[in-house]
C-alpha cells in the first residue's frame, strides 16, 4: 500500500531538508520503492506466460490452409478431436472432486495438534515428490494384470480374470488421485487451520455435536477454500498428459485433450492446430473455474444472508 | 434438554495439568444455584483452564464436577448445556446477529415460533434489536460483546461461564457492560461464573470471589471478606494493598502484631503463622490518614504527587527510605514533610514468605 504524501507535507519536508528525497518525490507520484520488488516477477510473468500465450493465440488463427477460424472449425466438427473435451472432463472432474472430498475429513481430523502430526502429514504429502512417471511405474507394479492386487485377488479366489485397472480409464484416474491428493490435502489443511478453533468450541458449548459443528460452522467457513482447492485440483487433472499415455489408453478411452494438442503439434507438425487446441483447452478450464467461482460467490452470499 | 434448575454445582478437587505443568490444582467449591462467582487472578494463573474444564472443553486430570447428584465431568460440552462467553467472543462470522443468537435454540430443536420469540426477547434484553440482520464484523466491540452474551443466555443454561468478557473493551464501555451483566444476572438469576483479572470488576459484580494464584486457590469469600480481610499477602496485594512493608516482628499477642523497622513501629492485625521474625505489613493507600492524631504515626516526606481529581496520590519516603503510598485530599507538594497515621485494624501483618502451595491451610 502506498500512502501518497500530501503536497503540504512534502513541501514541509522539502523546506526542512532543502530538497525532497527521491523517496518522497516518488511517493508524491504514488510510487513506493517497495513496488520495485515486483519488477522481476512481472518480467518473469511476461516472458514465461504472456508472450507464449499471445504467440500461441495469434498462431492458432493462422492455419496453413483456410480462414483464420478454420482450426477451430476443424476441432469442433471432427468428433475424434471434439470428444477429447468430454473425455478429459470425465477424468478430470471426478478426480478433482475425489481429491477435494477425500482431503476434507482427513484434514478435519488432523486440524488440531497431536503427537506425530508432522510424520503423518509428511506421509500424506510424499506422493508429490514421486512425479507422474514414478507413480505410473508403481501403478503398473501394483495394480497391473500381474501386479500384487490382482495376484492377491486371484489367490483368494475373488476373481477369475485379472481386474483391468491400468491402460484404461482407471489407470489414469488412480494416477491423478495419487499425485493430486497431496496438493488438495495441504490446501484444505491450511484453510482449516485458518478457522478459529474457538468457533467450534463455542458451537459445542451451545449444544452442537460434531456433525452440527461441521455442518453449520466449519463447512460454511471452509467452502470458499474448497472451491479454490477444487479449481486448482481440476486444472492439474485437466492438463493430464504423461499418465494418460503411460497408464491410460492414449488412443481410446483416455485420449485427453493434451494428447490431441501434442499429436497435432509434434506428430503432424501443425503448430497452428496445436495452438488452437491449447487455446480451447485453456478456455474450457477457464469456463469451469468461472463456474466454480460463481458458485463460490453465491455461497458466500447465502451463508451471510441468514437462514432459519 | 437439561434440567435448568439445580441447587448446587459442586467442584470436587478439580485439577488440570499440561505435561509437567499444573495449570489448576485441587479446586473445590460449592456454587449455589443463582450465585455469581468471580474467579480472580493475574494472567496465567489458571482461570481460563478452570472455566474450560467446567465447560467440558478441557478434560480434567483430577477431581469431579457435580450438578446436584449428577456427575457431569465426563460429559462433552454439548451435553453439559452450559452457556459460555469467550474472551475473543468467538461469534460465527458468517451468521447474522440473529442467527448467532438463535444457534443454541436451533441445536435444541426449539420450534420455530418459540425460537423467534425467545431470540427477539433476548435481543431486546441486550438492546440489539436494531442490529439483528448485521454480521458480527459490522458491529462495534460492545455490540459484539452483547451478542456473545445473548447467545450464551438465550437457551437459559443452568450455568453461564464468562472468560474475561470485558477485557477487550475500552474503559467507558467496560463500566457500562459491567452494569449490564449485573442487571442481566439480577433479572434472570442465572448461575454465573465470571473470570477476570480486574479486582474492581470482581468485587463489584460477584456474590463470592475465588482468588487464584499459580493454579491454587488463595481465598474464597464475599467481596467484603476478600477486600477487608485478605487471607495472605498475595491476595492483599491483589486487593489494592499497595504498601507492602517488610518489617521485623516485635511481638504477637493473639490477633495483634507489632512490627518494627524502617524507623516505624506499627501495630496491626496478625494473619497466618507469624513465627517468622520477618513479616509484611500491608496497608492500602486510602486507609492512611494525613495530619491527624492517631495510632501508628510516622513522619514521611512527600516525593511524587499525582493529581487524581478530588484527591492526590502521594508517594512519600519513610524514615528508613522505603516508599509509602497514600491518598489524601490535602494539597501536598513534593518535599513537604508530614505526619501520617493508620488505624490498627487497617494494618494487616502477614508472614514474609507465602509460597503459593502453603497457602491453602491458611485460606
Ligand atoms: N493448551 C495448553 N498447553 C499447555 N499449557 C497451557 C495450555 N493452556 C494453558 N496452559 C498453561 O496453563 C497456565 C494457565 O493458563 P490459563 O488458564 O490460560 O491462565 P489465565 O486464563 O488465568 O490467564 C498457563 O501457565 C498456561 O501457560
Ligand atoms: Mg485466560
Amino acid at each position: 500500500m502506498t500512502v501518497a504524501a500530501t503536497p503540504e507535507a512534502t513541501a514541509a519536508i522539502a523546506a526542512r531538508t532543502g530538497r525532497p528525497s527521491l523517496r518522497h518525490r516518488l511517493a508524491e507520484r504514488g510510487i513506493d520503492r517497495v513496488l520495485l520488488l515486483l519488477v522481476p516477477g512481472v518480467l518473469f510473468l511476461v516472458l514465461l506466460f504472456v508472450y507464449p500465450f499471445l504467440y500461441g493465440l495469434q498462431l492458432s488463427f493462422a492455419p496453413e490452409q483456410g480462414g483464420p477460424l478454420s482450426n477451430y472449425q476443424t476441432f469442433f466438427s471432427d468428433p475424434y478431436l471434439r470428444d477429447t473435451i468430454a473425455t478429459t472432463m470425465w477424468i478430470g472432474l471426478p478426480a478433482a472432486l475425489i481429491n477435494v472430498l477425500a482431503s476434507v475429513p482427513i484434514a478435519y481430523q488432523m486440524r488440531g495438534r497431536f503427537r506425530g502430526k508432522r510424520t503423518l502429514t509428511t506421509l500424506l504429502v510424499v506422493p508429490i515428490t514421486l512425479g507422474t512417471v514414478l507413480t505410473a511405474e508403481g501403478l503398473i507394479q501394483y495394480v497391473g494384470p500381474s501386479g500384487w492386487v490382482n495376484k492377491f485377488l486371484r489367490d483368494f479366489g475373488l476373481v477369475d480374470q485379472p481386474l483391468i485397472l491400468i491402460h484404461n480409464y482407471w489407470g489414469v484416474f488412480f494416477s491423478l488421485v495419487i499425485t493430486g491428493f497431496p496438493f488438495a490435502f495441504l490446501l484444505v489443511l491450511s484453510y482449516l487451520s485458518g478457522i478459529d478453533p474457538t468457533l467450534e468450541q463455542a458451537a459445542a458449548s451451545m449444544g452442537a455435536g460434531w456433525r452440527q459443528r461441521f455442518r453449520y460452522v466449519t463447512l460454511p467457513l471452509l467452502a470458499p477454500g474448497l472451491a479454490i482447492t477444487f479449481c486448482l485440483s481440476f486444472v492439474l487433472a485437466f492438463s493430464v498428459f504423461p499418465s494418460a499415455n503411460l497408464v491410460g489408453d492414449p488412443s481410446g478411452s483416455t485420449r485427453v485433450i493434451a494428447i490431441a494438442a501434442f499429436h497435432a503439434a509434434f506428430e503432424q507438425y501443425d503448430y497452428s492446430m496445436g495452438s488452437a487446441i491449447a487455446m480451447i483447452m485453456g478456455a474450457v478450464m477457464l469456463a469451469v473455474i468461472a463456474l466454480v467461482l460463481g458458485w463460490r460467490s453465491t455461497l458466500y452470499r447465502g451463508a451471510t444472508g441468514g437462514k432459519g | 434438554m437439561q434440567d435448568q434448575r439445580f441447587s448446587e454445582l459442586r467442584l470436587a478437587g478439580i485439577g488440570r495439568t499440561f505435561g509437567a505443568q499444573a495449570a489448576l490444582r485441587d479446586l473445590s467449591l460449592t456454587i449455589r444455584g443463582g450465585e455469581f462467582i468471580a474467579l480472580l487472578g493475574p494472567s496465567g494463573c489458571g482461570k481460563s483452564t478452570a472455566l474450560n474444564c467446567l465447560a467440558g472443553l478441557l478434560p480434567l486430570t483430577t477431581g469431579s464436577i457435580w450438578l446436584d447428584d449428577r456427575r457431569i465431568d465426563g460429559l462433552p460440552p454439548e451435553r453439559r448445556g452450559f452457556g459460555m462467553v469467550f474472551q475473543n467472543y468467538a461469534l460465527f462470522p458468517h451468521m447474522t446477529v440473529r442467527d448467532n443468537i438463535a444457534f443454541g435454540l436451533k441445536m435444541r430443536k426449539v420450534p420455530k415460533s418459540e425460537l423467534l420469540r425467545r431470540v427477539d426477547d433476548v435481543m431486546r434484553l441486550v438492546r440489539l434489536e436494531d442490529h439483528a440482520g448485521k454480521l458480527p464484523p459490522q458491529l462495534s466491540g460492545g455490540q459484539q460483546q452483547r451478542v456473545a452474551i445473548a447467545r450464551a443466555i438465550v437457551y437459559e443454561p443452568p450455568v453461564v461461564l464468562m472468560d474475561e468478557p470485558l477485557s477487550n473493551l475500552d474503559a467507558q464501555l467496560r463500566l457500562a457492560m459491567r452494569t449490564e451483566i449485573r442487571r442481566l444476572h439480577q433479572t434472570l438469576h442465572l448461575t454465573t461464573i465470571y473470570v477476570t483479572h480486574d479486582q474492581v470488576e470482581a468485587l463489584s459484580m460477584a456474590d463470592r470471589l475465588v482468588v487464584l494464584r499459580e493454579g491454587i486457590v488463595q481465598q474464597v469469600g464475599t467481596p467484603d471478606e476478600v477486600y477487608g480481610d485478605p487471607a495472605n499477602r498475595y491476595v492483599a496485594g491483589f486487593m489494592g494493598y499497595r504498601n507492602m512493608l517488610e518489617l521485623d516482628v516485635a511481638r504477637v499477642t493473639g490477633t495483634e502484631a507489632v512490627v518494627t523497622g524502617q524507623g516505624v513501629r506499627f501495630t496491626g492485625r496478625a494473619f497466618g503463622q507469624l513465627e517468622t521474625t520477618r513479616a509484611v505489613a500491608a496497608i492500602r493507600p486510602e486507609d492512611i490518614v494525613v495530619e491527624a492524631a492517631g495510632p501508628n504515626q510516622v513522619q514521611v516526606i512527600a516525593e511524587v504527587v499525582e493529581y487524581h481529581g478530588h484527591e492526590m496520590l502521594v508517594e512519600a519516603r519513610l524514615p528508613g527510605g522505603d516508599p509509602l503510598f497514600f491518598r489524601t485530599e490535602k494539597r501536598l507538594a513534593p518535599g513537604d514533610a508530614t505526619t501520617v497515621s493508620v488505624p490498627t485494624d487497617r494494618v494487616l501483618v502477614y508472614p514474609a514468605d507465602t509460597p503459593a502451595a502453603l497457602v491453602e491451610e491458611v485460606a
